[in-house]
């Protein structure tokens, strides 16, 4: 049974901090289709679509009938643990500071044999297993076998944590508390055990609708925090950068309406300030510090989020300057993503539909709640996945754009 | 029906001395190889017409590069990259082209280096299944692989520790003769349970040591052997097999189950007919494995066969009689060499201390078997040969 993890005794700051390792990341191009879909959360495999058999290692062609119209298909990833090993040798930094390391050789229903890295909680073979794709700290997916069944506390399985972000004891910073999403998000992180969390304000002189709820909390501190002040973003930086594990970036500024509709650049120019300027101060500031405490313990920095738009998709032309703003933002995020990668700090990247907000008081339903997208993070989180597109509307624009993205680009336009 | 291989010879047993490390290249070993095969032989650089090469850490250079490197022109040339099936399948190669007469004297050769680094780079990239979908977990190269077989192999047929550390420790008690060991001290069966775990239920001692090194032998007609005045052995029949038993979920056998018949009908001998026998043994259970497939004893049957045998060159089963790559070391490609060359030796009385005798005639039969290229949970290639003294 999983030993439940106990908080994090403070750091000795006279110990050295030790460096990021990451596990090996060398993939080739076919096998990324399991790192694909493992993004997202879902452990898919290559299915042929000719005889229809499954196969994995991922190949160029179908084992069994030699077709090349392979598809990836997710996979209910229940299957049996033939044979076990726990390693006390590894010939890789990243496993050697890690040792001793659990291994599984798995049977699964749909065929293919899997060598996966292995729960606790899995009892010695032969045994019932789900096999789940994880995203390891080099961001490649992995297989992971679990127990068949939900085990306690099993989220704080040693190995397991390796691949998630679990905000269990972990210090977060969430930099906009002013709005519904914000405060949902600091509330659904403290439900998952954080340690504590910062909660930007951009106004602190200005009394804000749930400040006082906010306030009340032990583990929330409130800090001034503007994104388009970059000696502001500096100074926080310099106050807690070295400490924060979780940095949500929920900070947005949004207005309705495309091009024809409003003279000048001034609202475009707050958007871009905020949204995509706002997330470049803070990797300056905050991303240096991050990427040195990869692998600080058990509570290390381990994930960076950013709250997108499925807009930056594809164009939604009655918010059409909001939109090109979180394109830009998604395009920087990935740079972000690239530079964190080498400290295994994960970039979560968040596309939500319409959230149930003022700014989008004139579209239709369904728009998501902030619940259920602060929620949605906080999954994200827990199971380690980065590209996280929260509620039906993003759903559905996700599977437009990748159904035909000239035909959504058409269709948003009517 | 096959052709048989009459009038193949093997000769001149060429074992380059192994060391942990070296700051050489394989073609270093390899040229070391094959300057032995020369001057053992008194045959002239020329006069070796067939070349096969295998080797891990020849990269970027295969069989090819190598004729250059050594200021060689064969006209018949053959790059054999398939781990520990090496030696059998190169035997088999250059046999053919023997007897076919497009070669007279083919070199096997077999080498890689060693560098303090060198292993993990030579596992990272091992094949492409190993990079996507091996290495990534845990990093623990062939240890876990064999850590996984063994495991599933003791459960399956109720195998224990004791079993394997008898191999390992009649091994050591052969190595001891052998001058190229790498291990020198002798072995206890204590020492081998109270090891240190590398990967459960794998201990220290089932685990090679990767090391340089370098083997290599002739292969040419009995005629040319005899004019050339050279010891050597005949090959009796061979067979190799790749990728067998696909649906097997874990490796509890390999080719050698398929193909054994046909192997002993063209060799027109039997198991029990065998002086000695050399496995392929990076880790004991596949020693295991092969006693069972090549039918000397039944599947599953292996621990209960080693109890009832002795396996020292002197036992009631001479086996892996130099100490096999457990006590000798794994120099890469030249591991599927070793028992090879060893076969050679016991059959042509150049064993020295270790020559296996039966009643008080010299081994006269063998058996050589290889196992190769755990490409992602299994050893994909497997053969074996009977040799026979002159």
């Amino acid at each position: 049974m999983t030993q439940e993890i106990s908080r994090p005794r403070k750091k000795n700051p006279v110990l050295r901090t030790r460096l990021p390792t990451l596990p090996p990341a060398a993939r080739s191009r076919i096998a990324l289709g399991l790192t694909a879909a493992a993004a997202q959360g879902r452990f898919e495999l290559q299915q042929c679509g000719e005889c229809g058999s499954v196969q994995y290692p991922p190949r160029e062609a179908c084992q069994s009938c030699l077709s090349t119209r392979l598809s990836w298909k997710e996979q209910s990833g229940e299957g049996e643990l033939l044979a076990s090993t726990v390693l006390h040798h590894s010939n890789d930094l990243f496993f050697r500071e890690r040792l001793p390391w659990r291994l599984g050789l798995v049977r699964l229903g749909s065929g293919p044999m899997v060598v996966t890295h292995l729960h606790g909680d899995v009892p010695a073979a032969p045994a019932k297993v789900r096999v789940a794709a994880r995203l390891d700290r080099a961001g490649q997916a992995v297989l992971v076998a679990l127990p068949d069944k939900e085990t306690p506390h099993m989220a704080d399985d040693r190995q397991l944590r390796e691949f998630t972000c679990d905000p269990k004891f972990r210090k977060v910073l969430v930099t906009d508390g002013k709005t519904a999403v914000g405060q949902a998000l600091v509330k659904g992180i403290l439900k998952a055990e954080a340690d504590l969390v910062w909660v930007g304000h951009a106004e602190p002189w200005k009394k804000f609708t749930g400040l006082d709820e906010l306030q009340i909390i032990p583990q929330v501190t409130l800090v001034p925090l503007d994104l388009t002040d970059s000696k502001n973003v500096r100074e926080l930086a310099a106050e807690i950068g070295g400490k924060v594990d979780i940095l949500i970036n929920n900070s947005e500024y949004h207005r309705a309406f495309g091009i024809a509709n409003r003279q000048g650049v001034e609202t475009a120019r707050a958007e871009m300030d905020v949204n995509y300027f706002g997330l470049l101060r803070l990797a300056q500031e905050f991303g240096p510090a991050m990427r040195s405490r990869g692998a600080d313990g058990l509570a290390s920095a381990v994930a960076w989020v950013n709250l997108l738009s499925i807009y930056a998709l594809a164009n939604f032309p009655s918010h059409g300057t909001f939109s090109a703003s979180k394109a830009a933002a998604q395009s920087l995020a990935q740079c972000l993503r690239a530079e964190m990668r080498p400290a295994g700090v994960r970039v979560v990247n968040v596309f939500p539909g319409p959230i149930d907000d003022e700014w989008n008081q004139l579209l239709p339903p369904p728009k998501i709640a902030p619940q259920s997208l602060a929620n949605a993070v906080v999954k994200a989180l827990r199971d380690g996945i980065e590209d996280v597109y929260p509620g039906d509307v993003a759903q559905e624009w996700l599977e437009r754009w990748r159904d035909n993205p000239k035909a959504l680009e058409r269709e948003l336009a009517a | 029906m096959r052709k048989g291989y009459e009038g193949v010879a093997l000769a001149v047993p060429v074992t380059v001395p192994y060391v942990r490390y070296s700051i050489r290249a394989a073609h270093w070993w390899l040229a070391r190889a094959f300057s032995e095969l020369l001057k053992t032989s008194k045959l002239r650089k020329g006069d070796v017409d067939g070349l096969t090469v295998s080797s891990f850490t020849l990269a970027p250079d295969t069989a090819i590069g190598l004729t250059q490197h050594l200021g060689l022109s064969p006209r018949w040339l053959d790059h054999i990259p398939l781990g520990g099936a090496s030696g059998v399948v190169a035997l088999r190669r250059a046999a053919r082209a023997v007897q076919a007469g497009d070669a007279e004297v083919v070199a096997c050769i077999a080498g890689d280096t060693n560098h303090v680094d060198s292993f993990r780079l030579t596992l990272a990239n091992f094949s492409q299944f190993a990079r996507d979908a091996v290495y990534p977990y845990g990093a623990g190269g062939p240890n876990a692989s064999f850590a996984f077989l063994t495991a599933y192999y003791m459960r399956a047929f109720g195998a224990q520790p004791e079993d394997f550390g008898k191999l390992c420790v009649a091994q050591r008690t052969n190595a001891l003769k052998f001058p190229h060991a790498l291990f020198k001290k002798p072995l206890s069966l204590e020492e081998y349970l109270s090891a240190r775990p590398i990967a459960d239920p794998l201990r220290l001692f089932d685990c090679v040591m990767p090391c340089a090194g370098a083997d290599a032998f002739l292969v040419l007609s009995e005629d040319r052997a005899k004019a050339l005045k050279l010891p050597f052995a005949r090959l009796l029949g061979t067979i190799e097999r790749h990728n067998a038993f696909t649906a097997d979920p874990v490796q509890m056998r390999a080719g050698w189950a398929l193909d054994r018949d046909e192997l002993y009908s063209q060799a027109a001998s039997s198991p029990q007919e065998m002086d000695f026998v050399q496995t392929y043994d990076d880790y004991p259970v596949i020693s295991l494995m092969q006693l069972e497939d090549l039918d000397f004893c039944a599947k599953g049957e292996g621990a209960a066969f080693v109890r009832k045998h002795s396996f020292t060159w002197d036992g009631s089963f001479p086996f892996n009689t130099s100490g096999g790559q457990l006590s000798v070391g794994q120099a890469g490609a030249a591991g599927g060499f070793l028992g090879m060359v060893e076969a050679i030796r016991q059959l042509t009385g150049q064993a020295g201390e270790r020559q296996v005798s039966k009643g008080n005639r010299p081994a006269k039969r063998g058996l050589v078997s290889g196992f190769g290229m755990i490409n992602y949970d299994r050893g994909l290639g497997s053969g074996a040969a009977v040799l026979a003294s002159r």
